[in-house]
Formats: structure tokens, sequence, C-alpha cells
């Protein structure tokens, strides 16, 4: 298979495109703001029997941490649409992400679970990886659409009403946050396993894989 | 040795002045990195980034209005799904649940309105009466779905004179709270006057004598105990607003 990364010479391939990388550093910003502010909303109100502990939530009080929810949204749904229309009309999507199988991502689950999943080549994503990385995008519109439906049940009730109403839309809300907050963990942790990594997403480059 | 030319003396001052506010600004700016490292939290208190927050906030109170139509209903919902008992809440106990004398009340008019003779409760209570079930919705997060009944509010902006062009209505409440509204949520055709709860006479507790009822904004929207309605071109603000700095538009 051809290198999925473009030779920038000098041994280096650029494996992630400056595009990639922008909306990648301003989407950890806005998951941030968003989950930390989002817990303190929780806390106001919780859904469940247990709260957010203050210390790891953001904004004083519910009426701060709604000034924060609601200034990142916007940054947060901006970033997904360039970085969306981005993957779909680069290609970028389709040579990185799939294709997908679920028998491919269980094989790399299972190898990554036992510790023996080569990652190698940065410039091709693994089954693994790929099924990471998708339903990181799929949480996200889930949160935006679910978070919209909260925010205007009334103007957007078509949508509240696709997610099973108002307090059905809370909990998807919820359950997409804590998904994607596990699947965010896991990647932190993959990452520092494989440090070389983090460097990548900001010079963009990888050293060749012969 | 050269000779050397006067020194003027007051540049002395000036220079050493100078270091030390080099100085002082360094050292400043080093507390600031350390107390930025310290903790997020205080970062965030930050007055410039709140001054910031608050500006998108008005944005959003921007944006909030272009979202709203005037003609888009709230879902109505059947009878059995009122929620039992129906929650209390204000920014005090249920125990100070403020009592409105019925007989003595008069519901006062100010402002951008013609006709601004205070209106007793029967005569309110004459007014043609509809109802809702519709869902409150609190800046919480919660809510519930309650029954009220009144009279359309446009109808009773109309029936007074009121001046449908001006920008805001606002409400004085027995209990203290205060808020108000913009004109094209007032004119909703939800947005009722209610004086009923459940098919019985609004209890203390829900508001007595009156509550104003948008299924179309969160529950700070919704004044209760009503003593005085007014229209004006003047931003009011309202209770929670100026309190605790919650969204002046609240819509849902």
């Amino acid at each position: 298979m051809a290198q999925a990364g473009r030779y920038t010479g000098a041994g280096w391939v650029e494996v992630h495109p400056r595009l990639v990388r922008i909306t990648h550093w301003v989407n950890v910003l806005c998951i941030v703001i968003m989950v930390m502010s989002g817990w303190r909303i929780y806390d106001a109100s919780p859904l469940f029997n247990f709260e957010f502990p203050k210390s790891i939530t953001m904004g004083a009080g519910l009426a701060g941490a709604l000034l924060w929810h609601f200034a990142a949204m916007w940054l947060l749904a901006a970033n997904a649409l360039v970085y969306l229309c981005y993957g779909i009309a680069s290609g970028h999507f389709r040579r990185k992400l799939f294709p997908v199988t679920p028998r491919a991502v269980m094989r790399d689950v299972l190898g990554a679970l036992r510790g023996r999943l080569a990652h190698q080549d940065l410039s091709v994503y693994n089954a693994a990886q790929r099924a990471a990385y998708l339903a990181i995008i799929a949480c996200i519109i889930v949160l935006i659409a679910s978070g919209l439906s909260i925010w205007k049940p009334v103007q957007l009730q078509e949508l509240t009403a696709f997610f099973g109403g108002y307090e059905a839309a809370r909990r998807v809300h919820f359950f997409a946050m804590a998904l994607l907050v596990f699947i965010v963990m896991v990647h932190v942790f993959m990452v520092a396993i494989v440090p070389r990594t983090f460097a990548t997403m900001i010079s963009g480059r990888a050293r060749r894989f012969e | 040795m050269r000779h050397k030319p006067p020194v003027d003396l007051s540049a002395q001052p000036k220079k050493l002045i100078e270091r030390v506010e080099r100085r002082l600004f360094l050292k400043r700016g080093l507390s600031l990195g350390a107390l930025a490292l310290l903790s997020g939290c205080e970062m965030t208190e930050d007055e410039t980034v709140q001054r910031v927050l608050r500006s998108i906030s008005e944005w959003n109170d921007g944006a909030q209005a272009l979202l709203f139509s005037p003609t888009k209903l709230a879902p109505e919902y059947p009878e059995s799904a009122i929620t039992r008992p129906f929650p209390f809440n204000a920014y005090y106990g249920e125990d100070e649940v403020r009592e409105v004398d019925g007989n003595a009340f008069r519901l006062e008019l100010a402002g951008m309105i013609r006709d601004k003779k205070p209106w007793t409760l029967p005569e309110l209570y004459a007014l043609p009466q509809t109802s809702q079930v519709t869902r409150h919705i609190c800046v919480e997060g919660w809510s519930a779905i309650g029954k009220w009944g009144g009279v359309r509010f446009s109808t009773f902006l109309e029936r007074i004179g009121a001046d449908t062009t001006a920008k805001y209505v606002g409400f004085k409440c027995a209990d203290d709270y205060y808020t108000s509204i913009d004109m094209p949520t007032a004119l909703h055709p939800q947005t009722l006057l209610t004086f009923t709860f459940a098919d019985q006479l609004l209890p203390p507790q829900y508001g007595f004598p009156m509550k104003l009822r948008m299924p179309t904004k969160l529950g700070y929207k919704n004044p209760k105990h009503i003593m005085a309605i007014y229209v004006t071109n003047i931003f009011p603000s309202g209770y929670w607003e100026d309190q605790e700095g919650y969204k002046w538009f609240g819509g849902s």
C-alpha cells in the first residue's frame, strides 16, 4: 500500500495536515471548557445520585458555568464544521479513517490490550484508532445536537423530539459526554505510551517508516 | 579628566523610577504567571476574561432573539403528564412565601400604556380565559409539566392600550422579585397572564394572585405575585440577571 502521508523530504513525511492540527488543538480547548463547565451545570440539578467535585468544574456558580458553556459552544461548533467540511471535501476521512470493519477493530483493540499493537507508521491509523476517532466525531455531533435540543426545546422542538423529548435529550447529552471523556482518556493514555505522536500533532511530521 | 557636562538632575530620578517600574513589572508578570499556573480557576475569574464572556453572553441574547419565532408553539401535553406535586421554586424557601390580600389587590400599570387604571382581580377574571399544559424548564436543568389558566397576555396588552412597538414589558412582584421580557415574547400566543394552576385558584407558592406563564422562556423569566406591569423602551433587566448574571433573554 502506498504511504498515506505526504513526503516532505529528508526522511520525513507529513502525517497530519495543518488544518487537522489546528482544529485538533482548538477542539481540545473547546472540549475542556465544555466538559468542565458542563459538569458545573450538571451539579445545579444532578440527573443521577452523584455530583462532580467543584474543584474539577469550571465557572463561578451555575451562571458563570453557563457563560463559559454558551461561549465555547460557538467555537466548538464552528471548529467541528470546518473540520468535517475539510475531512469530507479533501478525502482526508476516506483516506485515513476508512475502511474500518468490526473484525479489524476487534483484532486491534485486543492487540492493544495485550500490548501488541504495531503503531510504527504514524501516517496510517490502525483499526482501533479509526474506530476511536470516528466515535469521537460521532460523540461531538450527538453532543452538539442534543445540546441544541436542551438549549432550544421550543424553537428547535423537532430536534428535541428526535431525541425523545427534553428530559431524554438531557440524558443523551450526559451519556455522549461520558463516552467522549472515556475515549479521550484512552486517547491521552495511548499518546503517553507512544509520546512521539504528541510532537507529530504539533509539527505534523514524522520520520518516514521504511 | 574630561570636563563633565552639567547633569540634568531631573533625569536621574526618572531613570531610577523607570528601573524600579521595570522591576515591578517583571515581578508582577511573574506572579501573574504563577497565579495562572497555580489554578485555572483564578485565571478564569480574571476581570478581562469575565468581560469577554459577558459580551459573548449579550451576543447570545441577540442570537436567541433571532431564533425566537413569534408563531412557533411550545409542545402541549395531556393532563395525565402533569408533574405532581409541582416543584416550588423561588429565591427564598417555601415557608417565606408572600401572602397577597386578594380583596385589597390592585394591579398597577405604568409606562407606555394608554389606560393605566388599576385592575381588581374580579375584573381580570372576567377577561376571556384559556389554559395550557406545558413544560416549565428551569435554568438549572430540571423540568416539570404544569397546567396554567388565564388570559392571553396579548389580549390584556391590547385591552389596556399598551404600545406594542415598545421594546420591553417589565414586572414588579410582591416578593421583591422583578423581571422583564421582550415585546415579541409578550405577544406570543402561549404567553398567558395566569390566575389558576391545575384548575384551582393559583396557590400562594405558585404565585397568587397571578403569574406570567411563558413556555417559550426559562422558569426564572416567569414572574409570580405580579403587582405592577409596565411597558418601556429602557432596559429594565431582572432579579437573577442582576444577582447572578443569568442571561436576560432566557428563551427556550
